[in-house]
């Protein structure tokens, strides 16, 4: 085993990154269900020259389910298959 | 570097501007919440090698997603036309397939953490010095170039003096991969991922509506530019003119094979987030699974860019006031209302942040472990090299804030810069490419095919082709028959040293030379990585299928 590989084998049995990172799903659900709320609101209250402008469509109304729909995908996911942590492989070194 | 017509200023409201802050709040809140996982310097550069498949895979995409791309390709869009799908579909899906199936198994089984890093293994340290080197200043100017083009785009549609615009999204970067290192730049490029669709979805079907769907579409533009305009190979044979200035065979050679596999297997700021996969197989699937979207995402760019182009007759010429590089901003003026358009204005900004970050974060890394830590301190222990880490990072982005600065003063020395250091990546991929398949290829081949090739694009570019010794009819043919001649000089300078130096010794080439197993890399696959949607062969091989798939509407 070359010295890199070494020196990388060691580190990676020290990192910390797959036992104390936190699940992005977390954080993509909640921003894009808050985002997605706010979007539809102004969609319920658009006025008629929003709707003029959007070539009649009601864009706002439309993304903002479409947003609310993918938050709540990630976070029905994150229940479902929530992130097994990795079995440390040296016990001493995963108290925080 | 992109010059906003004046009169782009977007009705903003309160409540775009309320959905502007949380994102940079959520931003922020990411690089905090990520600090806790961050205890060694692999924690800091390489997410400590532990982030599932899809997140870096969507972060891949997400790294070569930044706004100077999208504003970018829809300018090719208005001004091409439908030509700009061969950036996607042959410019980028068959190079990513080949990172994942074929060359993965030696950057990540070779545990090397950077790009430089891997020369230094298989060749020597001239060829490692020359690369960190020269990869260290393009990314800091990439990543001014990318805060400078920010401020025009702001301050044209937001108002904000750039100065301000600069500053404000230099600190945000500065502090969030400061503090939360790779894994804070990966998960915000995950998020703006989604925001971007979010935010270019809307406007390509509002503009579709806009302009009388595909059909009509198809009619103005057919009636004004001629038919080819609506094709992806019409009017490319070889000897027939066309605004791209490049045939087919230019296209398939210089942009699809050379360019295209410079960029995306040797460019550090992508294969940076393949390595930070938890395993072999998810390194694989990084860019596999980056393609898919990656296949579809030209819709949503170049629409927006042929609706502008039927909107505004005139753009891009004397006539008009506006520029391609506006198609997007326009559309968003002319057809998203305020709730949208918050969305579409956090989408644009997250995606300059993001295209700066990336380059930041492959900086760092590349100064530390490549530069510093092997040729100026040496030897100590691991905080020291996060601590440095953290240092230079904070260091790097100060620098690109200079260089914002410096862009806004002296912008042709800066477009001139970006066009000579693009002339570094075309010779990486050949020595790559000799060096993973030609245990021969001796350890000072590696430099002086570098040299060589880089010096035989440049000479094309700037003495053949400029001083008009041969004709091409544009910049761009010109660029891609540059990056034929200098993967070809590279090729040939390689053998020639090779033939009258010393190999590399056989023990040292495990892992990093086809044919050969690094040891250790008999790790069992992991539970899971049977199943049939996550086999890379079937990923890969799907992707070239859909991609070539997608021509045929196009081609006839």
């Amino acid at each position: 085993m070359s010295e890199l590989q070494r020196e990388v084998s060691e580190l990676e049995a020290k990192s910390a990154t797959a036992a104390r990172l936190f699940d992005i799903r977390r954080i993509i659900g909640g921003l894009f269900v808050v985002y997605g709320v706010i979007v539809t609101i102004a969609g319920i209250t658009a006025s008629d020259a929003d709707l003029k402008k959007a070539q009649d469509i009601n864009i706002n109304l439309w993304t903002g389910l479409a947003m609310l729909a993918l938050g709540l995908f990630f976070l029905v996911w994150l229940k479902l298959r929530p992130a097994v942590a990795p079995v440390p492989s040296e016990p001493g070194e995963q108290s925080p | 570097m992109h010059y906003l017509a004046e009169g782009l200023r977007l009705p903003t409201n309160g409540l775009d501007y309320a959905i502007l802050a949380i994102y940079f709040a959520v931003v922020l809140g990411i690089g905090f919440a990520a600090r806790r996982s961050v205890k060694t310097s692999l924690d800091f550069f390489l997410s400590g090698r532990s982030l599932p498949a899809w997140v870096t895979g969507l972060a891949f995409v997400a790294a070569n997603l930044g706004a100077t791309e999208i504003l970018g390709m829809a300018a090719t869009g208005a001004q091409y036309g439908v030509a700009v799908v061969h950036w996607y579909w042959i410019g980028a899906i068959p190079a990513m397939v080949f990172l994942g199936l074929v060359m993965m198994p030696f950057y990540y089984g070779s545990k090397v953490r950077s790009v430089p890093e891997f020369l230094l293994q298989r060749f020597d340290k001239s060829a490692h010095l020359l690369s960190s080197v020269l990869f260290a200043f393009a990314s800091i100017l990439i990543a001014g170039v990318n805060l400078y083009a920010l401020s025009i785009v702001v301050e044209a549609l937001l108002g904000w003096p750039q100065w301000v615009s600069i500053v404000v999204a230099g600190f945000f970067v500065l502090a969030y991969i400061t503090i939360g290192g790779l894994s804070s730049a990966i998960y915000n490029e995950v998020l703006q991922f989604f925001v971007i669709l979010a935010a270019l979805i809307p406007l390509t079907i509002l503009g579709l509506k806009r302009v009388g769907g595909w059909d009509g579409l198809t009619g103005s533009l057919t009636e004004r530019h001629g038919g080819d305009f609506m094709t992806a190979w019409g009017g490319t044979g070889i000897g027939d003119p066309n605004p791209l200035g490049a045939n087919w065979l230019t296209i398939v050679l210089g942009l699809g094979f050379v360019l295209s596999f410079g960029y995306w297997t040797t460019n550090f700021a992508e294969v940076q987030r393949a390595l930070s996969a938890k395993n072999l197989s998810a390194a694989k699937r990084t860019p596999l699974i980056a393609a898919f979207p990656k296949i579809f995402i030209v819709f949503i760019v170049m629409i927006p860019g042929l609706v502008a182009a039927v909107l505004v007759p005139k753009i891009g010429t004397a006539g008009s006031d506006l520029t391609y590089n506006d198609a997007i901003p326009l559309l968003m003026q002319e057809l998203l209302p305020n709730g949208v358009l918050g969305i579409a204005v956090t989408g644009l900004l997250a995606a300059f942040m993001a295209g700066m970050a990336a380059n930041v974060s492959s900086f760092n890394t590349v100064f530390t472990a490549d530069i510093w830590a092997k040729y100026v301190v040496k030897g100590r222990e691991d905080t020291y090299y996060l601590k440095f880490g953290r240092l230079i990072t904070a260091i790097g982005v100060m620098a690109s804030i200079g260089t914002a600065f410096l862009a806004a003063s002296f912008s042709n020395i800066m477009g001139y810069l970006q066009t000579l250091f693009s002339f570094f990546n075309v010779p990486m991929f050949v020595v790559f490419i000799i060096g993973m398949f030609w245990k021969r290829a001796s350890m000072k081949s590696g430099v002086w095919g570098l040299v060589a090739g880089t010096s035989a694009a440049m000479v094309n570019y700037f003495v053949i082709y400029k001083q008009g010794v041969i004709d091409i009819p544009s910049d761009q043919g010109a660029n891609f028959v540059s990056a034929i001649v200098g993967f070809a000089a590279g090729a040939v300078v390689m053998v020639l040293v090779t033939l009258f130096t010393a190999p590399k010794p056989e023990a040292e080439l495990a892992g990093l030379v086809y044919g050969t197993k690094s040891p250790g890399m008999e790790e069992l696959p992991q539970e899971g990585d049977q199943v049939w949607y996550r086999k890379p062969a079937l990923l890969g091989w799907g992707a070239i299928v859909l991609a070539a798939a997608c021509y045929i509407p196009y081609s006839f």
